[in-house]
């Protein structure tokens, strides 16, 4: 008789109970804020008692998965403090001992672990589905080993010297060739008689052609 | 009554008409003196010059903070009065004379070979720093071939739990600008040593000028095929991309919604011409040198409508695409600013989503802070106006790679986006940097400094690795600091005097009626009406008066400089601080050696004037017949017979 109404007790007073373990603020609680309409636009859909329930499998999961021997079920995952912007209060009891509360510690390395599977399995990511007091693991930058810039700079280098040179030697090519064929014919030197060069002294001036050697010239 | 000068000997020292049309015709395949190809490179090219960054960065901003669309009053009224008769007369003179900068100068009168020595300092001090800046681009390009490009986001601290602090106080763009690129250091006394990543750049940038003009305007003129067209086809790019993103027609509106009282403020019509001025790139000596190269009956006239025309036409245009974007950008702020002060609502008040929009922010936030103001005040909203963010007028170097970058990561496909904005401002930045050596390189060869047996190669390359050395001192952690100090004082005053010295000296030392007479000769009719009161009155009065404002502005407010200190107060704005006193040299040589060479030299040449005079007597007393030839010759070789530079001398 007695073991029937502690029992009986036990069924009123749990619920009781945890709503005791699970309120706002709690210690050992976690505030999870879910902004559907940002992530989904169009496509959002209705946040019901069942997602919610799917919420405790999925927060179930984590745990499992992270403490690998104990079995967690949804009974452990208690929620509270539901608002319409979605967000809500949650704490985690132990599957041994229904009143004791896991530490805030523990949900939280369950919660990073798992974090990507929780995000996907709401279609949500790290920015719209928040534990307030979780900070999403930043992503690893990707270190290159050449600084790609480096790589661009290089080419480009590369090119304009190869430009540079190619002019210069094309620049040396056409000058050897012009002073080759200065050298080659005579005409040089009858260009500077006839500008009047006499002694090596270069005269600046009219060149009279009534002072020319006409005989050079004309062809008999 | 027109007023001209006494200037004796101004006859032999040009080629009469007669002569310059032998010269045309004889000529015609040596290549004693370098020519355009076609007259498509001439214009290119000019167009090139005087196209620069200024268009794209200065105009916008003065265009909007001056009263947006009335600024275009000024602006096209100084276009017409300053701008064209001063482009005229440097072509005109230059085709005439022949020469480059130096020699035209010391043509109309040795005395003025200053106002050459001047513009060629000009040319080189400008050329010094305006590389630097071509530097800056070439590192942004390089680094815009990234997927996720490096300005989007902020890199992480050390040991990866969070953003670099630096960079999460101010954005992910200022970083970039002032710790990735420039690492710039607090205070322009700390040089903090050269970066290594822009020296790299510096000397591309550099090397890239140099192969353009390894051989002169043979290799420049078809360079600028390229480097004038391109800037046009990315500036339509982005004008049609730019009209398609959400709030770039805000922009366009606010730039171009006038406000007529702006009008009575003499600021805005001080800057006005201070913007054709130097958006024309008078005075560098470039624009006489590339107008030397053509052929005597080039029509200078109509080069100089069509050239002020297109340089008018793009400083608009550039301007409208820079306001689409810079609208878009607005917007996205606006939007970011006002998203996120209704989240923090929506989490505060635990409101479902979609209670609180845009539209009725307002009344709920009225409400709210009705029902409870302690927390409303607790939560520290930011207010968001979109005038404000429209207004956040950038110009120069902020605008370019702090702005416009933002919004270009926020574009889809930003990498394509970055490397077309980029080579832009590179072509645009090259053809401005042909000008401005090619006023550097001739009246160095002008002066001998260079021995006559060096090919154009060589010239042009030394003074290319010499400019590179010297420019090291802009990619010291200082260098942006010293950059601006640059460009504050080295370009704008010098420039104004040489300006006015080249009016006086065309109108009054060479004389109109002479000048009036050998444009008559060139293009085949007398310079109407128009011409002859702006050379004469209109255009130097312009520039006069400016020169005074300028010089006493400058002169009365104390330098200042901002620079980005991290450990300053009000953090992510620039702190204001005063150059040390040592500057005020710097600011003497900037500003000072180009402006006082012009009195120096014709000091000095007075001097070796009036103390040689003897030698000059003898130079003077040239008959050109050949009797006195012939007569001559035999003076010469019975009194000198072994010096053979008789008649070399001038």
């Amino acid at each position: 008789m007695l073991v029937w109404i502690l029992f009986l007790l036990c069924q009123v007073g749990a619920p009781a109970l945890a709503q005791d373990l699970c309120q706002r603020d709690a210690p050992n609680g976690y505030k999870v804020r879910i902004s559907l309409k940002t992530a989904l636009g169009e496509d959002a859909y209705e946040w019901n008692q069942s997602e919610m329930f799917f919420f405790q499998a999925t927060m179930a999961f984590a745990m499992r998965r992270h403490f690998q021997m104990e079995t967690y079920n949804v009974d452990n995952i208690i929620l509270c403090v539901q608002t319409s912007r979605v967000s809500f209060w949650f704490v985690v009891t132990s599957p041994d001992n229904t009143t004791m509360l896991i530490p805030k510690a523990d949900v939280e390395k369950a919660v990073r672990m798992s974090r990507h599977r929780i995000n996907n399995a709401f279609l949500l990511s790290d920015r719209t589905l928040e534990f307030l007091g979780i900070y999403p693991t930043l992503a690893a930058p990707v270190n290159p080993d050449t600084p790609p810039w480096l790589i661009v700079f290089g080419v480009v280098i590369g090119a304009v010297c190869a430009g540079i040179i190619a002019l210069l030697v094309s620049s040396l090519l056409q000058k050897r060739r012009k002073e080759k064929g200065m050298t080659e014919d005579g005409q040089d030197e009858e260009d500077m008689q006839v500008k009047g060069v006499e002694n090596g002294i270069n005269l600046d001036g009219t060149y009279n052609r009534g002072f020319t050697d006409d005989d050079r010239f004309t062809k008999l | 009554m027109r007023l001209q000068l006494p200037n004796p000997g101004l006859e032999d020292r040009i080629l009469s008409h007669e002569e310059l049309d032998k010269l045309e015709t004889e000529e015609a395949g040596s290549g004693d003196r370098p020519k355009w190809d076609n007259k498509t490179q001439y214009m290119l090219t000019c167009v090139g010059f005087c196209v620069g960054l200024g268009n794209v960065w200065r105009f916008p901003y003065l265009c909007q903070s001056h009263g947006g669309g009335a600024f275009m009053i000024p602006f096209l009224i100084l276009l017409v009065l300053e701008g064209v008769p001063l482009l005229h007369l440097e072509f005109a003179i230059g085709q005439r004379l022949r020469k480059g900068s130096l020699g035209v100068w010391s043509t109309i009168h040795p005395y003025l070979a200053g106002v050459g020595i001047a513009s060629m300092f000009v040319s080189l001090m400008i050329s010094l720093y305006y590389n630097t800046i071509m530097a800056w681009v070439m590192w942004y390009l390089f680094n815009s071939f990234q997927e996720t490009l490096p300005w989007s986001q902020c890199p992480l601290n050390y040991n990866l739990t969070g953003l670099v602090s630096e960079c999460e106080q101010s954005s992910p763009v200022d970083y970039f600008w002032y710790r990735e690129t420039l690492n710039s250091t607090p205070d322009i006394g700390e040089n903090g040593g050269l970066q290594w990543w822009m020296v790299l750049c510096l000397v591309s940038a550099w090397a890239v000028l140099y192969i353009c003009i390894i051989r002169g305007i043979e290799t420049t003129g078809k360079a600028v095929y390229v480097t004038s067209t391109l800037p046009y086809v990315v500036l339509s790019i982005f004008l049609i991309r730019g009209l398609t993103l959400k709030g770039s027609l805000s922009g366009v509106v606010f730039l171009f919604t006038p406000n007529l009282t702006e009008l009575t403020n003499p600021t805005t019509w001080l800057d006005a011409g201070a913007q054709v001025f130097y958006s024309f790139s008078i005075a560098f000596g470039g624009l006489i040198s590339f107008s030397s190269y053509n052929s005597v009956h080039n029509n200078c006239e109509q080069d100089a409508v069509i050239i002020s025309a297109v340089n008018g036409f793009t400083s608009v245009y550039a301007a409208t695409v820079i306001y689409t974007i810079i609208g878009f950008r607005a917007t996205e702020r606006f939007d970011n600013c006002l998203g996120g002060n209704i989240l923090v609502l929506l989490n505060t008040f635990d409101l479902p989503e979609g209670n609180v929009t845009e539209s009725n922010y307002d009344q709920v936030l009225q409400s709210l802070n009705g029902t409870h103001p302690e927390v409303i005040q607790g939560l520290n909203l930011k207010t968001c106006d979109l005038n404000t963010f429209l207004s956040e007028g950038v110009e120069g170097t902020g605008l370019a790679f702090i702005v416009f970058t933002e919004a270009i990561t926020k574009m889809p496909v930003s990498p394509v986006w970055s490397v077309l904005f980029f080579i832009m401002l590179f072509c645009l930045g090259l053809s401005s940097m042909f000008g401005n050596i090619e006023g550097v390189l001739v009246p160095l060869q002008d002066l001998g400094v260079f021995p006559k047996s060096w090919p154009k190669e060589a010239i042009a390359g030394t003074t290319c690795v010499l400019c590179c050395l010297v420019g090291l001192i802009f990619v010291q952690g200082s260098g942006n600091y010293w950059l601006s100090l640059f460009d504050s004082y080295g370009g704008s005053i010098p420039l104004l005097i040489i300006a006015f010295c080249e009016m006086v000296g065309v109108v009054y030392l060479y004389g109109i009626d002479r000048f009036n007479d050998d444009i008559e000769f060139m293009i085949g009719h007398k310079p109407n009406l128009f011409w002859q009161i702006t050379w004469r009155f209109v255009s130097p009065a312009i520039m006069f008066v400016i020169f005074v404002f300028y010089f006493i502005t400058k002169v009365q407010e104390t330098p200042m400089y901002k620079a980005w200190n991290p450990e300053s107060e009000n953090f992510p704005t620039l702190e204001e601080k005063e150059y040390p006193t040592w500057i005020f040299v710097i600011i003497f040589i900037l500003a000072g050696i180009p402006g006082l060479s012009v009195p120096l030299t014709a000091i000095y040449k007075c001097l070796r004037n009036r103390c040689c005079k003897k030698d000059n007597e003898f130079k003077q007393d040239d008959l050109n017949t050949i009797a006195k030839q012939v007569h001559l010759t035999d003076e010469a070789t019975k009194n000198k017979p072994d010096i053979p530079e008789t008649a070399d001398g001038r």
